[in-house]
């Protein structure tokens, strides 16, 4: 088995989360890598959605962007940008979004807004982009973020995307909200009942101790932990090549 | 009439001080040719909207040509931060920037709107967020039918939209291919619209998938060959993802940023 990093290990458990023949709503940066790896291992029939307009993108190689001119060329059909918010992501027809966060509390609310005051702020972020509406219509929601005390936050400076709500109970949303949060430490899912995040399992050599110093409010954890399968040696060679940006066959 | 026009006549006859000026392209066919073309001529105090402002407005913010950003996500993709964006928001340089900001599909429905001349749009969307506190761009209304509580967007209607194209035909008529973005409804939406192409053609191919925007519609048509570098023109040219890396850098300080700016004829508007 080649050695391999925490990143490494939580874009493998995101790409497992994937079922083959789910439409999947795919941002730039892990989700991007996660989704295209679930289609090149078990999940060849996953169908990736480009929020740029590309429908059915069977990419060649890992995409740069949302709007490299490949997924256009190779997917089933190419919509504007106001079609497939309203026709495809608002009408409840995505399956699964992938989300990051710069700050994400215990309810699964996200900011990606701004640190400090909206009109004043200490560091100033990307926006909301296409996540408001991801977070609210898919019908899985998951986040993939690394977890440290400054990113896991007691409560989001700003809500640019709603999990749950500040108590966890004020989500009013058509889609489920957040299922799972994959981190390098593991993964997290909401209590059924308070939505809390709690955290179900852990990545091979992560101990509990690490999970809870890197979360920013008193993490909760399962009575009985799993332990994430470490990578296959399968799983490693494709994310590799496809993180090089190296041609798959599929 | 909208036929080929020069680029420099274009700007100078419709793109005015205080505009609100939408450049659109989403990842694809970015106006950046015409974007530098508005900077050289020295405009200011403009309102800019676009849903993805990417490096060209890093470029316009920069330079102090706004006063205003409309969006709905300012970040290099895959890269990183917009850094002259930053620097306006966080430290008021070269001056303070207000913004209007929306998620994608609030301002994709805005234009939308826009495009069809009504006051707002509607989407079941912001719930929950707080970019509904902007509530003079984002409020809710109740269906009449159901009584759903919906969220409600504002319409944008720039003064003036402007976009690159791969093809104009002799009699003005633009066509586009590959993502075609938010781009037609930000052109219905604005009281002017100038269209950069890649070349001129007796007769347009047969595509599908393509976006035509009849003549009558766009207020000029410019040829400007590679006018979307360093975004691309699909059929004509690629991402050049380099430059999209080495901005980061470029833009990271002021210095090296006004040193861009001079190298390329860039100059900072005049009362910043």
């Amino acid at each position: 088995m080649s050695e391999w990093d925490s990143a490494e290990m939580m874009n493998v458990a995101a790409a497992r989360e994937l079922y083959d023949g789910d439409v999947c709503l795919v941002g730039v940066g892990p989700p991007n890598l996660a989704a295209n790896l679930a289609r090149h291992t078990h999940a060849p029939n996953c169908r990736l959605v480009y929020e740029s307009g590309a429908i059915d993108a069977k990419p060649r190689r890992l995409p740069l962007s949302i709007g490299d001119d490949d997924l256009a060329a190779t997917a089933t059909a190419v919509v504007s940008v106001p079609e497939m918010f309203n026709f495809w992501v608002g009408a409840g027809r995505i399956d699964v979004g992938f989300l990051g966060a710069a700050q994400l509390d215990r309810f699964g609310n996200i900011n990606t807004t701004v640190i400090g005051d909206h009109a004043h702020p200490k560091v100033r972020l990307p926006g909301a982009g296409g996540a408001p509406e991801i977070a609210a219509a898919a019908r899985r929601v998951i986040v993939i973020v690394k977890q440290s005390p400054r990113t896991f936050v007691e409560t989001v400076d700003f809500v640019s995307s709603v999990g749950y709500g500040p108590t966890g109970q004020e989500r009013e949303a058509p889609g489920a909200g957040p299922t799972l949060v994959i981190t390098d430490h593991g993964v997290l899912e909401p209590d059924p009942v308070t939505h809390e995040l709690t955290m179900t399992r852990l990545h091979p050599g992560v101990t509990v101790e690490q999970a809870v110093a890197a979360t920013g409010w008193t993490l909760k954890v399962a009575d009985s932990i799993e332990e994430v399968p470490a990578p296959t040696e399968h799983e490693l060679t494709v994310l590799r090549k496809l993180r090089d940006r190296e041609p798959i066959d599929a | 009439m909208p036929s080929p026009v020069p680029l420099t006549d274009a700007v100078a006859e419709h793109v005015h001080d205080g505009d609100t000026v939408a450049l659109e392209g989403f990842t694809h066919l970015i106006p950046f040719a015409a974007a530098h073309e508005i900077a050289r001529q020295g405009r200011r105090h403009l309102t800019l909207v676009r849903m993805t402002p990417d490096l060209v407005y890093d470029q316009l913010i920069g330079l102090g040509v706004a006063d205003k950003l409309v969006f709905s996500y300012g970040g290099n993709p895959g890269v990183g931060s917009l850094h002259r964006l930053r620097d306006a928001v966080e430290n008021a340089w070269p001056h303070p920037l207000a913004v209007h900001e929306h998620s994608h599909a609030g301002l994709a429905n805005a234009y939308s709107a826009g495009a069809a001349r009504l006051p707002f749009a509607v989407l079941r969307g912001y719930r929950g967020t707080d970019l509904e506190q902007q509530r003079d761009i984002i409020s809710r209304v109740t269906c009449p039918f159901t009584g759903e509580e919906l969220a409600a967007v504002k319409a944008v209607n720039p003064d003036v939209t402007v976009i690159h194209a791969q093809l104009a035909d002799r009699d003005g008529n633009v066509m586009l291919w590959g993502i075609t973005g938010v781009q037609r409804e930000a052109v219905l939406a604005a009281d002017r619209a100038i269209v950069t192409v890649e070349e001129v053609v007796d007769e347009f191919p047969e595509r599908t998938g393509a976006v035509i925007l009849p003549s009558w519609v766009l207020a000029a048509v410019c040829v400007v060959p590679n006018g979307a570098w360093p975004s691309y023109a699909a059929g004509y040219s690629v991402r050049d993802n380099d430059f999209y890396q080495r901005w980061d850098a470029i833009a990271r300080d002021r210095e090296s940023f006004l040193a861009w700016a001079a190298e390329n004829d860039l100059k900072e508007s005049a009362d910043v």
